[in-house]
């Protein structure tokens, strides 16, 4: 037992690998937010006029809404007025090759391990890069141009797709839908921008790092897919960020909208700093993710694998509108030292023989709170639809905690629910198997652990697959229960 | 090979192995034997080096180093395996991966070169084959929903893929029906040589007439209180146990007595 207590420790005692600052020149708002904060930012992206009143709408829904009083954790007090809200790399002139991007923000990125440039050809993925706010490099827009997909920062698409972002902006997670949106709405920054047009299958998988990276600045990343009709694309989101002892806000918003017969895929490894051992420090990840499948047979798949922050609160929905269409959660989510989690799905059943399925796999260690929160709501008009819900929790040591959450609500009594859930422990006794074959009790735990989470592992693209199982080894190096 | 010397371990403060003795040389297969309680499955324990085993008195020294030194994963490289009596289930981990991970940690050990994936799949055919495992059980999560009498051949496919230089069966042949009894025994015979040795816990004679042994020792209380050759198991077999309890404990009474 001895040596057990001595490992678990040793994980507490773990320092987050990929904490670092970047010393680049900054162009910072000052902390706050108002109407003028508001306009400002619109100013300094240059924004049309129905942008910068959708922006002021969002805002005066920031500021009648409350603050959620129902998850499963003490919700630190955040003082919205002392973040900043704009954050740009001072540097203002877009590159047309590496080349002439900052030395310091490549180097950032070697540390990271990203494969920027050219290995990022050889492996087909074309990176957007936002760095804190700003996309610094988009690559392999020109293949994509031929085919007529459009992947390229939100502040861009605003000034050469204006149509397509009034459409569709706030359509699947308006600018009222909950306070951190709302202030999403209000204050977001710059993200990514996919158009996939009809019936075309994008040929790579298109990849967005995000890094926050200046002190006291919330991120608000604003990211819109739309899959044309019979069109498909998958879409990478990873992100890590550098140490702080301020805690930090992100609060994203993504909406995916998948027409006729489209289908888009969603994988996110989060790893951003998730706080020191006592809990101080670490980014609070309360991000808003909705997809619509919208025309019949259409498809929307999210995969996460969330290692880091502080806290992660976020629950990645699927409203099935369309008849026969399909949504998909999973989910891998890890808690050590005080770290909280408390994510899951909401799948919203509205058109006949909607199918959607939930695999969410919990990871408890240290002193770290894993919730699954998941609402299966079948409408009246949903005949036949059909949800498989499994919520496995796996803990490590004696002092974390799992908790799950499920909500049903159907109001068809031809749809089938299933929910399916468990709770393990890693048993000493399956460590010590491992060892007597040779494989020490790290590895024995990497083993053990990506042998729980392969279901959701193997629903990420090949590349980030491997990517994520590295770094879930990482996260739990030296820890046995 | 393996020398014990006196050896005392106790087990959440209870003394459990009370003084063993044992010299086990390259080549040689030994049973130990005894009633329930005696302290076999406790003497392989320590010899693995599971947790919570400690050990009081005494040394074993494998391979001319101080065995009790080691970590648990260092023996099992060193050439130590444990059969286990209770073979762990590991879910999502599939069997071939498991080998494979094993393989690899033990070859890098031993400064061998890694194993590509063409040679381990022909070796994993090959010994397949010996102990007359079934190839579907490969690719299986490890031990997850195996019968009994599968865990206990996944244990000996494990035993023909990883080569040691000195198995310990614990119990092997417990919850085993005589067809599986008579595979895993032809495989452990297959498995023999003049470079390996193995230990054989057993309650039973049974497994003795497949896997004949050089030596047999009757554990009780903590302390093998006779040794002999093969033909003790069948005394054992035929006269039980009792007979060598009373002399044990006659034995014991005339040694408080003298002091």
């Amino acid at each position: 037992m001895g040596n057990d207590n001595e490992i678990i420790d040793n994980i507490a005692n773990k320092e987050y690998e990929f904490g670092f600052v970047t010393d680049i020149e900054m162009d910072i708002a000052p902390a706050g937010l108002n109407d003028d904060t508001v306009r400002y930012i619109s100013e300094k992206k240059g924004e049309p006029e129905w942008l910068l009143s959708w922006r002021l709408k969002g805002f005066q829904s920031f500021q009648k809404q409350k603050l959620p009083e129902w998850q499963n954790f003490d919700l630190p007090t955040i003082d919205f007025q002392k973040i900043s809200y704009y954050a740009a790399p001072k540097s203002k002139k877009k590159y047309d090759s590496l080349d002439q991007v900052d030395p310091e923000l490549l180097a950032t990125f070697a540390k990271l391990g990203i494969p920027l440039s050219e290995q990022k050809t050889l492996a087909g993925v074309a990176v957007d890069v936002v760095f804190d706010s700003v996309s610094v490099t988009t690559t392999y827009k020109e293949k994509l141009n031929e085919l007529g997909i459009i992947f390229c920062s939100f502040g861009e698409a605003v000034k050469k797709h204006p149509g397509l972002v009034e459409k569709y902006l706030g359509s699947v997670v308006p600018h009222s839908d909950n306070i951190f949106a709302a202030l999403n709405a209000a204050a977001f920054s710059d993200g990514s921008f996919v158009y996939i047009p009809k019936g075309v299958r994008c040929p790579m998988e298109l990849s967005t790092y995000f890094r926050i990276n200046t002190e006291n600045t919330g991120q608000f990343e604003r990211t819109l897919i739309i899959a044309d009709e019979g069109s498909y694309v998958s879409y990478l989101e990873g992100c890590t960020a550098p140490m702080r002892d301020e805690n930090q806000l992100h609060a994203a918003v993504v909406e995916l909208i998948a027409l006729e017969n489209a289908e888009i895929k969603y994988s996110t490894v989060q790893n951003w700093y998730p706080g020191d051992k006592e809990g101080r420090g670490g980014i609070y990840n309360f991000v808003t993710k909705r997809g619509i499948c919208k025309g019949a047979n259409s498809k929307i798949s999210w995969t996460q694998v969330e290692t880091g922050s502080a806290i992660t609160w976020k629950y990645p929905s699927v409203i099935l509108q369309g008849d026969n269409s399909t949504g998909e959660f999973y989910s891998v989510a890890v808690t050590r030292n005080r770290q909280i989690a408390d994510t899951g799905t909401k799948m919203y059943h509205i058109g006949r023989n909607t199918r959607s399925r939930i695999i969410s796999k919990g990871i408890s260690a240290g002193k770290g709170h894993n919730s699954y929160r998941g609402l299966v709501q079948i409408g009246s008009k949903a005949d036949e639809a059909r949800n498989f819900t499994q919520c496995d929790s796996l803990l490590i040591g004696d002092q974390c905690g799992a908790h799950t959450f499920p909500y049903i609500e159907s109001r068809n009594n031809t749809a089938t629910v299933e929910h399916e859930a468990t709770t393990s422990k890693i048993g000493e006794d399956q460590i010590f198997y491992l060892n007597q074959r040779g494989i020490d009790s790290e590895k024995a735990v990497a083993l053990i652990i990506n042998g729980y989470a392969r279901e959701v592992l193997n629903q990420l693209p090949m590349e980030f697959a491997v990517e994520a199982q590295k770094l879930l080894s990482i996260t739990l190096e030296g820890s046995v229960g | 090979m393996l020398s014990i010397k006196n050896l005392h371990a106790e087990v959440e403060g209870k003394q459990i192995l009370k003084g063993i003795n044992l010299e086990i040389k390259t080549g040689e297969v030994h049973a130990i034997m005894g009633p329930n309680g005696s302290g076999k499955s406790s003497l392989a324990s320590v010899l693995a080096g599971r947790q919570n085993y400690n050990v009081t008195e005494g040394e074993v020294i494998f391979k001319g180093r101080n065995l009790l030194e080691q970590k648990p994963e260092v023996r099992a490289r060193e050439g130590l395996f444990l059969a286990f009596q209770y073979p762990i289930e590991i879910p999502g981990v599939s069997n071939i991966n498991f080998l494979k991970t094993a393989l690899a940690e033990i070859r890098a050990y031993k400064n061998l070169p890694p194993v590509d994936a063409k040679e381990f799949l022909r070796l994993t055919k090959e010994k397949q084959k010996l102990v007359e495992f079934d190839a579907r059980l490969v690719n299986r999560s490890l031990n997850e929903g195996f019968s009994g009498g599968e865990k206990k051949r996944n244990e000996i496919l494990q035993l023909a893929m990883l080569e040691p230089e000195l198995a310990i069966l614990d119990e092997t042949d417990s919850g085993l029906d005589i067809d599986a009894l008579r595979i895993v025994s032809k495989g452990v015979n297959k498995l023999r040589s003049d470079k390996n040795a193995f230990v054989i816990i057993t309650h039973y004679q049974r497994l003795l007439e497949y896997i004949v042994p050089d030596f047999v020792h009757v554990l009780y209380d903590g302390r093998i209180v006779k040794s002999g050759t093969k033909e003790l198991a069948l005394e054992l077999e035929e006269r039980g146990y009792d007979w060598l309890k009373e002399e044990a404990h006659g034995k014991e009474s005339l040694e408080k007595a003298t002091i």
